[in-house]
């Protein structure tokens, strides 16, 4: 017992140590008593590393676990640090700068009522709807990672993280380590990728860096999915259909948009005319092109045969997920088109044609002022459509395929498991998977295109 | 862009050169091609966009036995497949469900909105940027990722099960409207507000006669987004509310469409959809403007 005891010391203290020596040399660089920030420091490390192993109650580095289960907890803490430290460095910036954030600089006091227990009478209702009904079930579904429990029974067993590290596949242990360790690499690369000069050796070498340990990671992945582990399949699954929504409704949208912009006649009909599937439902869309795409009925292999084609089984694992991009595509595009119309409109013309002076082609204006100018719309739809592509798509998967041929992507993959396995323990670290892929996604958005769009001229 | 307009300085030599000869080319391409093109281009984005309601359309009106056979013009089944989708499976009560929820649950997320707003911009309060941060920090909370242990708690531990307050209630806050309305207000010269108490009015009184009176066009901006998320909701009401009528939206109801006979009925899957997409569109096109400008608000900052 006091061998485990003093591990989980250790765990806590290695992570501190960490802490302090990074906000030392962080201090130091920015003038600030280095004694304050090796305090601050080793604290953000010290809860960093807490924040998910307390409540697991170190479970993960007992003897008799598994090493994947250790691996997990180092992930596990890993994180943690580096969030803590994260919030630690913007409070002590916030702190030590005094006043900063725009958020509080343009609030006065001009015009504000008085009264202490108004505002609180005024929020109350929102403040107790978001505990209920949000904060509360995130809790949750933290503590029902941990545990094998159904519904309709209250008994409940503690198992760890073993509903983390089965997803993972314990047979194919050496490919764990080599993605657990590309994965680390990864993060850390894409850390540095926050480096002030752009254009250093430095910032060049981990650029190419991160470009080459993408092609290891996939790679490994797609070795993975040869070697047929059921959860990879998903996370592919998950992954590709999302891509191409994304990629295929951001190009025919900008490519539409470029034309209706324009004021030509009727440019408020074409509009409307482009736009109005936004409005349809996630099922809706499910259903239209699950009659389209019918094998007996559907009208798509009349046309084929019409054509003089043979015809396509709709439902095998090509045509499938096809068919799904297809009418997620439709779905989203209007959506797209709203917003690139409202972008184009804003680009400034004298711009345009100053460059069309200068000989630039219609091409050459459309890559080089269009499309960076559009960068901050085009960034906040990329956003949007993965969080389509992520999770509105159940709605179409239900209705179109059922989760079958190649479609069962992770947001259907936590309906099946919770609701039709009664499994909600596994159902709920699946949740928290997707939740750091999207969190994840959303992050790297911001510190890779998100630094570089231009906002405005 | 800075490197760009270096670009521009730099090549404006030649530019007279340049001016002569393309204002003329300009003026003959502007008038009559490009347009042309653009004509063309969006007549057939149009027609890809709308073929997959005119099919769904067209199929409405049919049988099955005309659906395979691929035939291009309108049946005559239309009354039969209105009858087997609005009596049969009484497609009308749960559009009714669906109007009643979206209604109220709008109307209910635009005042709390509005309440909350009110306090964040109108109120000075300690701790006002940590309740603040606990209402914006939700938008990273999709319910999609808390669903299992939200119908854990709706359906256990409340036993709300089936009941029209487990489908409304849980999305009555919300983060991107308080958020709408604070920008809203925070753009508001606070001169009407001093005034207004000089007057004598009280925070509500303020909101009611003041802020909402000159808010219409960001009050239905929200509106419109709120009424076509909440009508196309579809895996909470499906795992909250299984089977029945009584309290079912029509996202859901759509499912007892598919299995009309032992085979699929086209006609009345299709026409259901139909019916099922027309409030949503109807609103969203009325409404568009409103749509863009809430997003817009949203998005800058």
């Amino acid at each position: 017992m006091i061998s485990t005891e003093s591990t989980n010391i250790i765990i806590t203290l290695i992570p501190a140590i960490i802490g302090a020596i990074y906000f030392i040399a962080l201090f130091m660089r920015l003038n600030r008593s280095p004694i304050i920030g090796a305090i601050i420091g080793a604290g953000a490390g010290g809860i960093g590393a807490m924040v998910f192993m307390v409540p697991l109650g170190y479970c993960t580095f007992e003897p008799e676990r598994k090493p994947i289960d250790a691996y997990f907890g180092i992930f596990l803490i890993t994180i943690g640090v580096f969030v803590m430290l994260g919030i630690a460095r913007s409070a002590s910036n916030f702190l030590f700068a005094g006043r900063s954030g725009s958020l509080i600089a343009h609030q006065s006091s001009a015009g504000t009522f008085k009264g202490w227990l108004m505002p609180w009478l005024l929020l109350s209702p929102t403040l107790i709807i978001l505990a209920l009904f949000l904060y509360y079930p995130a809790m949750d579904t933290f503590r029902l990672s941990t545990l094998l429990a159904r519904l309709g029974t209250s008994r409940t067993i503690f198992v760890c993280v073993d509903n983390f590290t089965r997803l993972l596949q314990p047979e194919n242990f050496t490919l764990q380590t080599v993605l657990f360790f590309i994965i680390a690499i990864q993060l850390f690369i894409a850390s540095q990728n926050t480096l002030k000069d752009k254009d250093s050796v430095w910032a060049q070498f981990f650029r190419l860096s991160l470009i080459l340990s993408n092609l290891f990671f996939f790679f490994f992945v797609v070795l993975a999915l040869l070697l047929n582990s059921s959860y990879y399949r998903v996370v592919i699954t998950t992954f590709s259909l999302s891509t191409a929504i994304v990629i295929f409704s951001l190009i025919i949208s900008l490519g539409i948009a470029y034309m209706a912009y324009q004021p030509i006649r009727g440019g408020n009909i074409y509009r409307t005319l482009l736009i109005w599937p936004y409005a349809i439902s996630p099922p809706v869309a499910g259903i239209i092109f699950f009659i389209i795409f019918n094998n007996t009925g559907g009208v798509a292999n009349h046309i084929i045969r019409f054509l003089g084609g043979d015809g396509f089984d709709w439902k095998d694992t090509t045509m499938a997920p096809l068919t799904i991009i297809l009418a997620s595509v439709w779905k989203a595009l209007g959506f797209s088109i709203l917003f690139y119309i409202a972008g184009l409109q804003n680009v400034p013309k004298d711009l345009l044609e100053a460059a069309a002076i200068d000989g630039a082609n219609v091409w050459q204006r459309f890559v080089r002022i269009t499309i960076p100018m559009l960068s901050p719309i085009t960034f906040f739809l990329i956003i949007t459509n993965i969080s389509y592509a992520f999770f509105d798509i159940f709605g179409t998967i239900d209705f179109l395929t059922g989760g079958s041929g190649g479609t069962n992507v992770m947001i259907y993959e936590i309906y099946n498991l919770g609701i039709r396995n009664n499994d909600l323990g596994k159902s709920a670290a699946q949740s928290l998977v997707l939740f750091m892929l999207v969190v994840g996604i959303t992050y790297l958005q911001f510190r890779t295109t998100g630094r570089r769009v231009s906002y405005g001229a | 862009m800075t490197h760009f307009s270096h670009e521009i300085i730099q090549d404006s030599s030649d530019m007279n050169r340049v001016m002569t000869s393309d204002t003329t080319k300009s003026l003959i391409r502007r008038l009559i091609p490009q347009r042309w093109y653009a004509h063309v281009v969006l007549w057939i984005a149009c027609f890809f966009i709308g073929f997959p309601l005119f099919y769904a359309m067209l199929v409405s009106t049919q049988n099955n036995a005309q659906t395979i056979n691929f035939q291009v013009i309108p049946g005559e089944s239309l009354e039969r497949n209105w009858q087997s989708v609005m009596v049969d499976r009484n497609l009308g009560r749960y559009m009714v469900n669906s109007v009643i929820l979206a209604v109220i649950v709008t109307v209910g997320k635009t005042v709390l909105s509005l309440l909350s707003g009110l306090a964040f911009v109108y109120f000075r309060f300690p701790g006002k940027w940590v309740v603040f941060g606990f209402v914006l920090i939700t938008v990273m909370m999709p319910t999609e990722l808390l669903i299992i242990a939200l119908f854990r708690f709706v359906s256990i531990q409340l036993d709300w099960g089936g009941t029209f307050q487990a489908l409304a209630l849980p999305f009555m806050a919300s983060a991107t409207g308080t958020f709408l309305f604070r920008q809203h207000f925070a753009n508001i010269p606070s001169e009407l507000s001093e005034a207004s108490q000089m007057d004598g009015a009280n925070p509500l009184q303020f909101l009611f006669r003041v802020l909402i009176p000159i808010s219409w066009n960001t009050i239905g901006a929200l509106a419109v987004i709120q009424f076509v998320y909440v009508w196309n909701m579809y895996l909470w009401p499906l795992l909250i509310a299984p089977g029945g009528a009584d309290n079912q939206v029509v996202q859901v109801g759509l499912r007892s469409l598919l299995s009309v006979d032992t085979s699929i009925s086209y006609g009345p899957l299709m026409l259901g959809a139909v019916i099922a997409s027309l409030p949503p569109v109807i609103v969203f096109i009325l409404l568009q403007k409103q749509f863009m400008s809430g997003f817009a608000i949203t998005r800058d900052k």
